[in-house]
């Protein structure tokens, strides 16, 4: 039965992982605009654009 | 007629501009395609088909000759590294899918820019620029040149980003949900059946963890609850975060001391739980609308710098530095930033943002122009007589407002619940209590605390954010936005409506025209068309509008002269338009109507009788608006339309005309003053005192992004005629409210028997809790869904 525990402690660890990613994406500003992101990524990358700076 | 322009999809004309092959309604247009047609940037048009925007005038001039000036280029730019600058900058044409893809590869138009990157629903975009190969200014010519006309304006200059608190909630959401999942997975074996004989270190383990996970919770995700409910009770207020703090701590410290003690495993889901749905609500009810802009003062509609004139050589200097007695260039369609006496030019100011007039109004040398107003037309020299900040229409907003502490006045009705619910709350977990502490001791501080963190008022807390964050969406969603959900609670009190009349009553741009005189025959009207349509005067746009004819007429000779009239020879008949004066030669002795007369040939035909026009709708909200409120007219122009409005109206309406900016504020805290609930409707800066002063002050707009006076809803101009509705239905919100008041009471009522009983279990506040919380929102959002159906 003590596996339960370990299998407590690696779904603990498994959602902590999640957490941190939505933690960075909330911080990176990902949510601060929903909208233009879904209509960028149906542009053609035609032109080479310069991906050093990044805003 | 039929073309269609390829860049903005307006109606071409009969007299489309041709380059490669392609139509275009004006000269702009063609410029632009021009310059995306060059650098291979055309796939604009095929993102989405006839996307661009029509400018009026292209010739920009020195217009942004202050994006040279050190002193605003630092204010504006968000970041500056050597050669490297960042700028952000308010772009309200930004529409589609084309603006953002074009905006995005701004760099193949010019390689000085690095990137950029487009908000689009706070229409921003933000351009990554090497200030070595391309200045601010020019840049920001660029972007006029394609006709993306940022907006820079003064409170620009003193505003900082602000999109913390938003990141914030999402923080304590994402934290409440994590912990919320993971405690819930803990209790679960406690709840089946035989969960009592679970071994002691799977209790324990479980407890300590659930322990672990609800630290953060409570000590980071539900801070705003405390810090509300502490402000509140020092204000003497008994708030709704009061009980819900109370809730939250018994819970916890009830868990904790039963985890410890190897009691069980505690409340520890239900409390997570409790914040993670309080959060949710809350972000619910913040999801506003992020363009638009309800705290504009005059600063978001001055210029940010004027040109001064100083031994007769032009300087650019900001506002800000602007002195009594300094002379200014004005030129045409700038704005007059402070009261001056016009020293020369012609002067024709356009007070439609002011007054909602659209008319412009002749001014002569000497005579004062009071800050706010357009120029049309020629350069005119002034000579500034009062400092910006001293002139009549500023004066207003700098004057102090009372709009009586909102925060407490607003939530007035759940803090009036939550404070009988906090009291009674506590009687009852008291007697509850000292019952016990009679019958059976060991059960009293149990039925304290269970009765407390059952009662624990989160269905209440979350009726409001969902009943009122609801209704604002379905408003939004019909062209009617509002500035925060509370508004809706003060629009349903209001008792009385005033109105401004022009701009608000009537229709800006469009006028209501008559001939009076002999009827016009084809060719006459085709001759008036054609000449009018050589002039930018507003009088002439609108005939030109008016008049449907096609005409293909030659025009020689055409003259305008300003203020007066328009002439010229059409198929060789010379043709006179203008007022009384210019053409009749005797004095103009109607002061109070706009008529412009027509002479052709060799004789006097009549005049064009031009009235603004009432806008569509307006008889019907007025009457149904009419039976439940005193309503009242505040006009700024003289009484000619009393005859017209009276009617309407009815008998008992109170009609005010010649009223000033600082009379309007006046009636309307008078109205206040004798108990009044006032809602005000207006468009111009000089509503914005009378605006600010009112208990709900909405305005009209043509158009939602641009300019209007702070306020606390915008209308769509063109959803006016559903105003009465608006109003309305604030009723039956309010009642949605009430009808889920009731059912979370039941729920309480269910709840609390448990409690006094002392049988309050995990398992039973587990499953109340929730479902209480679920279903008081369904219905919330579900009711409001169906009843703005059928009644908005």
């Amino acid at each position: 039965m003590s596996i339960v525990i370990l299998l407590a402690i690696i779904g603990i660890l498994v959602a902590g992982g999640f957490l941190v990613a939505f933690l960075w994406a909330v911080k990176s500003g990902q949510y601060d605009d929903t909208e233009s992101p879904a209509m960028r990524m149906l542009f053609d990358d035609t032109k080479p654009v310069d991906k050093n700076i990044k805003s | 007629m039929g073309q269609k322009c390829i860049h903005c999809g307006e109606d071409c004309g009969s007299h489309p501009v041709i380059w490669d092959d392609k139509p275009f309604c004006c000269h702009g247009c063609k410029t632009v395609y021009q310059i995306l047609n060059e650098k291979k940037l055309d796939k604009y048009y095929e993102i989405q088909p006839m996307s661009g925007i029509k400018v009026e005038q292209a010739n920009v001039g020195n217009k942004y000759a202050y994006l040279d000036l050190d002193e605003i280029k630092d204010k504006l730019l968000g970041f500056s590294d050597g050669d490297i600058s960042k700028v952000t900058l308010f772009i309200p044409t930004i529409h589609c899918a084309s603006c953002i893809w074009l905006l995005e590869n701004l760099n193949t138009i010019n390689p000085g820019i690095i990137a950029s990157n487009v908000n689009f629903p706070q229409k921003k975009a933000t351009i990554t620029f090497n200030n070595k190969q391309i200045t601010l200014r020019q840049l920001v010519e660029l972007l006029v040149s394609i006709h993306y006309v940022p907006e820079i304006t003064l409170d620009q200059l003193d505003e900082k980003m602000s999109g913390k608190s938003s990141r914030d909630l999402l923080l304590k959401i994402g934290i409440a949900g994590f912990s919320l999942m993971n405690v819930m997975l803990y209790n679960f074996p406690e709840y089946l059946p035989g969960g009592e004989q679970l071994s002691s270190l799977f209790t324990k383990f479980f407890g300590y963890m659930s322990f672990i996970l609800a630290l953060p919770v409570v000590f980071y995700s539900a801070n705003d609850y405390y810090l509300s409910a502490i402000k509140g009770l020092r204000h003497k207020m008994v708030n709704i975060d009061v009980p819900i703090t109370l809730g939250i701590f018994t819970l916890f410290f009830q868990s904790t001391y039963e985890i410890f003690t190897g009691q069980g495993i505690g409340y520890m889901d239900s409390l997570v739980g409790l914040v993670f749905f309080l959060l949710i609500g809350k972000w619910y009810q913040s999801k506003t609308y992020e363009a638009l802009s309800f705290e504009r003062d005059y600063k978001s509609y001055f210029p940010v710098a004027v040109t001064l004139l100083k031994n007769s050589k032009e300087e650019t200097i900001p506002l800000s530095k602007l002195k009594e007695n300094d002379h200014i260039l004005i030129r045409n369609q700038e704005l007059i930033p402070a009261d001056s006496k016009l020293i020369s030019g012609e002067a024709e100011i356009d007070y439609s943002f002011v007054t909602g007039e659209s008319l412009p109004v002749n001014k002569k040398a000497g005579e004062i122009i009071f800050a706010g107003g357009r120029q049309v037309g020629s350069n005119i020299e002034l000579e500034v007589i009062k400092s910006v900040d001293q002139s009549y229409l500023t004066q207003l907003w700098n004057q102090e407002y009372h709009k009586q502490n909102n925060e407490s006045q607003l939530n007035h009705l759940v803090n009036k619940v939550s404070e009988y619910f906090t009291f009674a709350v506590l009687s009852i977990a008291f007697a509850a209590g000292i019952y016990w502490l009679i019958n059976d001791s060991s059960l009293a501080l149990f039925a304290f605390t269970s009765v407390l963190i059952i009662a624990c008022p989160c269905a209440l807390a979350l009726t409001v954010p969902f009943t009122f964050g609801s209704t604002m969406r379905e408003y939004g969603r019909r062209g009617f936005y509002i500035k925060n959900t509370e508004v809706i609670d003060s629009l349903r009190k209001i008792d009385c409506i005033v109105f401004d009349k022009t701009g608000t009553l009537t229709v800006n741009r469009s006028m209501k025209v008559e001939f009076v005189g002999d009827k016009l025959t084809d060719n006459q009207l085709k001759t008036i068309k054609t000449i009018v349509a050589n002039s930018s005067h507003p009088l002439s746009i609108t005939l030109n509008e008016h008049i449907t004819v096609e005409t293909d007429y030659p025009v020689e000779k055409f003259q305008e002269i300003p203020s007066l009239g328009i002439t010229g020879l059409v198929n060789g008949k010379r043709v006179n338009i203008g007022s009384r004066k210019f053409v009749t030669g005797k004095d103009d002795s109607e002061p109070f109507s706009t008529n412009v007369y027509v002479f052709i040939e060799d004789k006097i035909l009549g005049y064009f009788k031009i009235e603004n026009q009432y806008r569509p709708g307006l008889k019907k909200v007025i009457n149904s608006l009419k039976k439940n409120y005193e309503l009242y007219l505040l006009s700024g122009d003289n009484d000619s339309e009393k005859e017209n409005l009276r009617p309407l109206f009815g008998k008992k309406a109170v009609l005010k005309f010649n009223q000033s900016p600082t009379d309007k504020r006046d009636f309307i805290l008078s109205l206040k003053q004798k108990g009044k609930k006032v809602l005000m409707i207006g468009d111009g800066l000089n509503d914005a005192g009378a605006l600010m002063e009112s208990n709900v002050g909405l305005t009209i707009a043509d158009d939602i992004y641009s300019f209007s006076p702070a306020c606390d809803g915008i209308i769509e101009s063109s959803k006016f005629h559903s105003l009465n509705k608006f109003i309305k239905y604030t009723h039956l919100s309010f009642k949605i409210v009430i009808i889920s008041f009731i059912i979370s009471f039941l729920y309480n009522v269910v709840g609390i028997s448990f409690a006094v009983s002392g049988t309050m279990s995990p398992l039973v506040a587990a499953i109340l809790m929730p479902i209480s919380s679920v279903s008081v929102v369904l219905f919330a959002t579900l009711s409001v869904k169906l009843s703005s159906k059928r009644y908005l």
